[in-house]
Formats: structure tokens, C-alpha cells, sequence
């Protein structure tokens, strides 16, 4: 291996890997936001179940959201690919549908979402606690069925007050897909290991990746900012 | 609303005539590393070697479409096992402990298994030889069992995730030797870099309940009948001269062994 | 004076039943999700292969402790040097904010895994090809993998306290600080007296949040082969094929880890006068 970077391995056309390295990174990006919004259905459903379900529907998502917060993402990720799709695969041959097999994306997608539902329902349980009661009691009070009152009032009110931790869920989100390397999803951070492994220029391939991934995770923070502010106004800043 | 009724019509009939021409299709599993000569990923995405060509010829034979689906090797036969893929084709090793799990066809070729050392280091492949050494090997494989039931008392034992890490702290000086598939290093050997730091100290003893005569293609317990006709793709593969076709750009002498 | 009912209420001896409530645990529901663990439980120790576990107890113990090590040391040398990274951010000279708000972004904007990959195989490679390194003391530490675990989980674990300590530094009531300069305090005086201890007091409560996020990110050193917890159940899953019981054993032993440290942190906490 050399120490030189020999930056025509980066090319798009092979024998340069930019071209893979770049696939990869779409597939990482893919997986990040699959499971960042199968975590957001999860983590409403989750927080509307702690603040408004009936006992034992509370203390089920609590034991989820412990779970997930308390035991290493890896260690998750193993659990849910191995185990869950295991048991998946048994229940559906039980039904009489035959073994189902979920594809890679699909796999990885479910993994990374259940990872996420966890801590989302917590973000979105804060930020509908926020949520000034008047608001809601007036919904109640126009006759709007709980749903209604949901999607119309509480949804839209609690989004400023959850879009920090939100955007921190992404953050997350697009750094834990490369635990997904692992597991030996091709997502960047493996396809990345695998070009250094056959080049034997393992520090210019790694920095190439660091250098994606930063990419992604600045241009977030810029849209995410945008979103942020578009989503307060109207609200009395604490600044 | 006619032409739509028809052309509907026409595409279902269309799709139960055709069932029965679609061949069946299989997943096939390897390590999700590069595996010279056997397969590694190139540039262009793709996965090419012995074994690519290997598993298209097969696949061909059994008239089926074959998608190559990397794995990580610490869970390949996990992944069989929960249907993730349908066989294992990627060198590996017929143990009796892994018969007890999966199924394997016959071997399609056999490899020793070997250390490979520093040349600065004087690393015999015994137990003696190994004293105080630090010894690669990769997690999951054969070699890291018969390694830890043979070695984990003269040598210190570093458990990688692919052979190429292994190859990269070798040449880094970090371990002083690798246990290794003899065939799956000797692309490393031929390099620049390989013959420069390191050379081959032979095979290390028999262990029959560890080693095996050869590697196999894994299958699932219950594929029976997928495994006779596994088999008998290979015996016909060298019967006429495709086996040897198939290892002529890579290896000049018969890898199928004895 | 007196209500009549005020005054025979207090004569009246204390009629309150003794639970007006039933204790958290002893809710109906909670006893039936109780039992039905229980009863999972011991079918799962009953029906699973745990055949493998006294074999692997003592290996366990070290992978347990090597966890342990990497833990409590990226904690409290990534807290060190946390410190003057969230103080470079807020009151440096602008080469040094830049540098800091530098270090910290790249370091959070990239996964850990890359960056502890980079570390052992990238710089780890390069230090084995200069001959001079390798015939040094240093080498035998160089060539080991648990430094290198160290360092890529303490400099990840700067990063995101520097931004917590950046926080901290820069919230510190601004009146508390005027006041200490009104006494005549030296600004050495106004920062060891009054800033320094206020912003880590503030950071403390977060800590607790933190160490739990860097014990769910030290299983990754067992890819650069450090024998931790993880690596120790990769072991006995290559080893027994089995795919159930290693995994959730781990998952147990993590919960438990993960519910002592919370208990004695917050013990810590409660310890540590809020005022």
C-alpha cells in the first residue's frame, strides 16, 4: 500500500471507483431515508400511544423505547436482520404464505426504522406535550374526531418544537447506515472498504468516503435550517 | 375498452405460457470482500473470478438465473439458513461441524490451508513454531476454529473480518503470520508487496473433524433435490473439459485436488 | 373559632386506607406483563441452548471488561479535551474557534465506524511501513488495536461534548459573570471561580445521556479486533451456528450495563449539590 494519493482511482470511469463509491453513497443515502421516515410513522404512532393509549399500549412502547435507547445500534441491527426477519419469515410460512424474503434495501430499511422509531417517539412525545393545550381542547371542542384534531391540529403545532431533535434523528440516521457495513449491506462505508481492500489505498478511499458523508451532512444541516425557520414563524422566538 | 380488454387478456395468457420458460432463480451468496483470485469486486461494480465464472457456468447447467448477493461472512450461513440466499458459493470449506447445519454438494475444488509469514519472523506452522507470534485469523472461517483449537495457547490470536485486513496488517507488521486458504493468498504472494514482506511456511497439521477435503457449494438441509442436481452439474463440468476451461486464466495446475 | 366538624375531624382518629393507591409495580396490567415475562423467560432458558454459556463465562467477563475499559476511558479523556474545545468555540481567537468548530463538525458529520477504520487500517498501515517505527518502544503499542479503539471513541466522544461544553460556556448568565468582574475578580479568578465551574455544572446533567450513547457505540472496536463484549458473542455464534441466544444474551447484558450506569450516575447526580 503507498502513501501517495493516487487520485485517478477516483475517477468515475472505472478502472476508477468514484462510480461505486458514488452508487454506494446513493444507497446509503436510500436507506437513511427509508428508515428515517418508516422512524417517523413509528415514532407518532409510538408517542400517540404513550400520550393518549390505554395502560398496557403505554407501557409497550415504553419498554420499546427503552430497549432501543439502552442497546447498542449494532447490536440491534443484528437483532432485527438475523432474529426479525427470522421470525418473520416463520410467521409468514405459519400463515400458509411461504417463506417471504425481504430484499436488501428493504431489510436495511426496516432495521434502520426500528432504530429510529425509538428515539423519534420520544422527540415527538416532547414536542406534543409542548404543544399549548388550549390548541387541542379547542379542536375537541369544534366536534373534530381525534383523528382530525391530529392531522389539523396537533401534527402541525408540534413540528417547530420537534424539528431539533429531528434533525438530530437524521444526523444519526445517515451515520448509522454505515453499521449497515457490518451486517454487509452495500452501502458506501462497505463499498468503500472493499475498494480499499482490492487498491491496497486504504487512507485515500476512507477520506473520499469522510468527505461524502460530510457532504451529506452539511447540505442537511442547510436544508434543515431552511425548514426550521420556515416552520416557526409565527412563533415567538426565545431569542 | 375492447382493446384494453384484449390486450390485458393477452398479457396474462402471455405470463402463464411464459411461467413455465422463466427458469428458476437463486441467490447466491459470497463474502462481501475481495477474494482474488476467486471473486472481488471491480471498478465497474461487478464481481469477477474463478468462482464467478464458476457459478454462471453452474447456473447455466441448472437453468436457472443466479443473482450474486454479497454477505458478510460472519453471518453466511445464518443467511442461508433464514432464506436470505439459496446457496453458498464462496470457497467455502466442507467441515463435519458445518455439515451439521447446512448441506454441502461434493467439492468443486480444494485448498490446503497454510500460514504465511513475515520473512523478518522464523514461524514454522506448529504450535511451536507459533510461540509468541501474533496470529491472523478471519472470523468465521475454518482456519479460525482450527486456530484457536490448535494455536490459542502459543500464539496470540487477532480475529479480522476479511482475509484483505488481514493481508493489510501482515504487511503492516502488526501480526507476525496468517493461517489462511493457501490458494486465496497466493495472488498476495505473486504481488510486489507480497513478495517483498512475506513468504509461504507450508501447511500446518491435518485436523480431519476441522479440516476438510474441499470447498462446497452450501445449501440448505432441506434442498434435496437441488443438491443432486448441484452435484451432477459438477461431475459434468469435469467430465467434458468446461472445469479446466473455467481455471485456465487463473491458475496454471488442477485445483480440484485429489 | 372553631368549625364543630373541623375540631371532631381532628379528634377523629385517621380513617385513610392504607393504600390509596396501588404501588407502580402492582398495577393489574403490570402484573400480567410481569408474568407473562416471567413465563417467557423461563421458557426461553428452558427451550434455548444455553449449552454454550459456562464454556464462555470467563471469556465473557474479559470481552465485559474490555467494554468497560474503552468506556470509562474515552469518557473521561474525551471530556478533558472537551473541555477546551467548547471554550476554544466561544471565547478563542479566531484561528482556534475555527480549528475547534472545524474539528467538531467533521467529526460528527462522519460515522465512527469510518473514522476508527481509518484510524487502524489507514494510519496504523502507515505507521508499519517506516522501519524506524517499527524496530521503536512505540511499536509494541502501535501495533496493538485497542489504542486505536481508544483514541477514534475519545475523539469522537470530544467532538460531541465540545458541542455540549460550546453550549454550556456560552450559557452561563451573563449577570454572574459581570458580578465576579465588579468584585474585582482577574479574569483568571472570574473564569476558575465562576465560569468554568457554572458551564460544567450546566453540562452535567446531559452527561448522563452521553455515556449511555458511548457504550452503544463501543461495540464497534470489535471490528478492528479488540476482544470486547461483542466480539467475544461473535465468537460463540461462528463457533455453536447458533443465532438466537448469543444475540439475546447480549441484548440482556447491554440492558443490565445500560441500567447500573444510569442508577449510579444518577446517584452521582443527586450527590452533586444543584446549587
Amino acid at each position: 500500500m503507498t502513501t501517495v494519493f493516487d487520485l485517478s482511482l477516483l475517477a468515475y470511469e472505472p478502472p476508477g471507483w468514484g462510480k461505486v463509491l458514488l452508487v454506494g453513497f446513493m444507497r446509503s443515502i436510500q436507506l437513511a431515508a427509508g428508515g428515517y421516515l418508516l422512524g417517523i410513522l413509528i415514532g407518532i404512532a409510538g408517542a400517540a400511544g404513550k400520550l393518549y393509549g390505554n395502560k398496557v399500549v403505554r407501557d409497550l412502547f415504553e419498554i420499546y423505547t427503552v430497549v432501543i435507547r439502552a442497546v447498542p445500534e449494532l447490536v440491534l441491527m443484528l437483532l432485527f436482520y438475523y432474529v426479525g426477519t427470522d421470525l418473520l419469515s416463520r410467521a409468514s410460512t405459519a400463515m400458509g404464505f411461504g417463506s417471504v424474503d425481504i430484499d436488501g434495501l428493504t431489510a436495511g430499511i426496516l432495521v434502520i426504522g426500528l432504530v429510529q422509531g425509538g428515539y423519534a417517539t420520544e422527540v415527538f412525545r416532547g414536542a406534543i406535550l409542548a404543544v399549548p393545550r388550549g390548541q387541542t381542547e379547542a379542536a375537541h371542542a369544534f366536534g373534530m374526531s381525534p383523528a382530525q384534531v391530529l392531522r389539523r391540529v396537533t401534527l402541525p403545532a408540534m413540528t417547530p418544537h420537534a424539528l431539533p431533535g429531528m434533525a438530530n434523528l437524521w444526523m444519526i440516521a445517515t451515520k448509522d447506515t454505515a453499521l449497515l457495513a457490518v451486517i454487509g449491506f452495500s452501502e458506501l462505508t462497505l463499498v468503500t472498504r472493499q475498494a480499499a481492500g482490492a487498491t491496497q489505498h486504504y487512507i485515500m478511499f476512507f477520506l473520499a468516503a469522510g468527505v461524502l458523508y460530510l457532504a451529506l451532512t452539511l447540505i442537511s444541516n442547510v436544508a434543515l435550517r431552511r425548514f426550521e425557520r420556515y416552520a416557526r414563524r409565527g412563533l415567538v422566538s426565545t431569542r | 375498452m375492447f382493446k384494453t380488454f384484449t390486450a390485458t387478456a393477452g398479457l396474462i395468457g402471455l405470463s402463464i405460457f411464459a411461467a413455465p420458460v422463466l427458469a428458476d432463480s437463486y441467490k447466491i451468496g459470497l463474502s462481501a470482500e475481495p477474494y482474488p483470485p476467486f471473486y472481488a469486486p471491480d471498478a465497474s461494480g461487478n464481481w469477477s473470478g474463478w468462482e464467478i465464472d464458476f457459478i454462471e457456468e453452474l447456473c447455466d447447467r441448472l437453468d436457472a438465473k443466479c443473482e450474486i448477493k454479497p454477505v458478510a461472512w460472519e453471518g453466511i450461513i445464518p443467511a442461508l439458513k433464514t432464506g436470505k440466499i439459496d446457496m453458498i458459493i464462496g470457497s467455502m470449506s466442507i467441515t463435519p461441524e458445518r455439515a451439521e447445519q447446512i448441506a454441502f454438494s461434493n467439492k468443486y475444488y480444494s485448498s490446503p490451508t497454510g500460514i504465511l509469514a513475515r520473512k523478518s519472523t522464523d514461524i514454522e506452522p506448529t504450535p511451536e513454531g507459533l510461540e509468541g507470534a501474533y496470529l491472523g485469523i478471519q472470523s468465521g472461517t475454518n482456519q479460525e476454529q482450527y486456530a484457536r483449537k490448535h494455536f490459542a495457547d502459543s500464539a496470540t490470536l487477532n480475529v479480522y473480518q476479511t482475509l484483505n485486513e488481514e493481508l493489510q496488517d501482515l504487511v503492516a507488521g502488526r501480526i507476525d503470520a496468517i493461517v489462511a486458504d493457501t490458494l486465496a493468498v497466493q495472488t498476495f504472494i505473486n504481488s510486489e508487496t507480497g513478495q517483498s514482506c512475506c513468504e509461504y511456511r507450508g501447511e500446518v497439521a491435518s485436523d480431519p473433524e476441522l479440516m476438510s477435503e474441499g470447498m462446497g457449494v452450501g445449501l440448505r438441509q432441506s434442498d434435496t433435490e437441488l443438491r443432486e442436481r448441484v452435484n451432477s452439474a459438477i461431475d459434468a463440468m469435469r467430465a467434458d473439459s468446461t472445469y479446466e476451461e473455467i481455471s485456465a486464466p487463473y491458475f496454471d495446475f488442477d485445483i480440484y485436488g485429489s | 373559632m372553631s368549625d364543630p366538624q373541623t375540631l371532631a375531624s381532628l379528634t377523629r382518629p385517621s380513617r385513610t386506607p392504607m393504600l390509596t393507591k396501588l404501588p407502580g409495580l402492582l398495577e393489574p396490567h403490570r402484573i400480567i406483563l410481569l408474568l407473562i415475562f416471567i413465563v417467557g423467560l423461563v421458557a426461553a432458558i428452558q427451550l434455548m441452548d444455553w449449552s454454550w454459556l459456562p464454556r464462555y463465562l470467563p471469556k465473557l467477563w474479559e470481552g465485559l471488561q474490555m467494554t468497560l475499559i474503552m468506556l470509562v476511558s474515552s469518557v473521561v479523556v474525551g471530556f478533558l479535551i472537551a473541555l477546551p474545545l467548547g471554550l476554544a468555540q466561544v471565547k478563542g481567537a479566531w484561528p482556534l474557534r475555527w480549528l475547534a468548530t472545524g474539528f467538531c463538525t467533521v467529526i460528527r458529520g462522519t460515522p465512527l465506524l469510518l473514522q476508527l477504520w481509518l484510524f487502524y487500517f489507514g494510519l496504523g498501515a502507515l505507521f508499519g511501513q517506516f522501519p524506524e517505527i517499527r524496530d521503536s518502544w512505540a511499536w509494541d503499542y502501535l501495533r496493538q488495536a485497542w489504542p486505536y479503539g481508544f483514541i477514534a471513541l475519545t475523539v469522537s466522544f470530544a467532538a460531541y461534548q465540545g458541542e455540549v461544553m460550546r453550549g454550556a460556556f456560552a450559557g452561563v448568565p451573563h449577570g454572574e459573570l459581570e458580578a465576579a468582574k465588579a468584585f474585582g475578580m482577574s479574569r483568571r479568578k472570574v473564569f476558575s471561580r465562576v465560569w468554568f465551574p457554572r458551564a460544567v455544572h450546566r453540562a452535567l446533567p446531559t452527561l448522563t445521556g452521553e455515556i449511555i450513547l458511548q457504550l452503544k457505540s463501543t461495540p464497534l472496536v470489535a471490528t478492528i479486533t479488540v476482544m470486547d463484549l461483542y466480539a467475544v458473542i461473535t465468537q460463540v455464534r461462528q463457533t455453536t451456528y447458533l443465532t438466537y441466544e448469543p444475540l439475546l444474551f447480549l441484548v440482556a447484558v447491554y440492558l443490565c450495563l445500560s441500567g447500573v450506569l444510569i442508577v449510579g450516575l444518577r446517584w452521582l447526580e443527586n450527590r452533586v449539590p444543584q446549587h
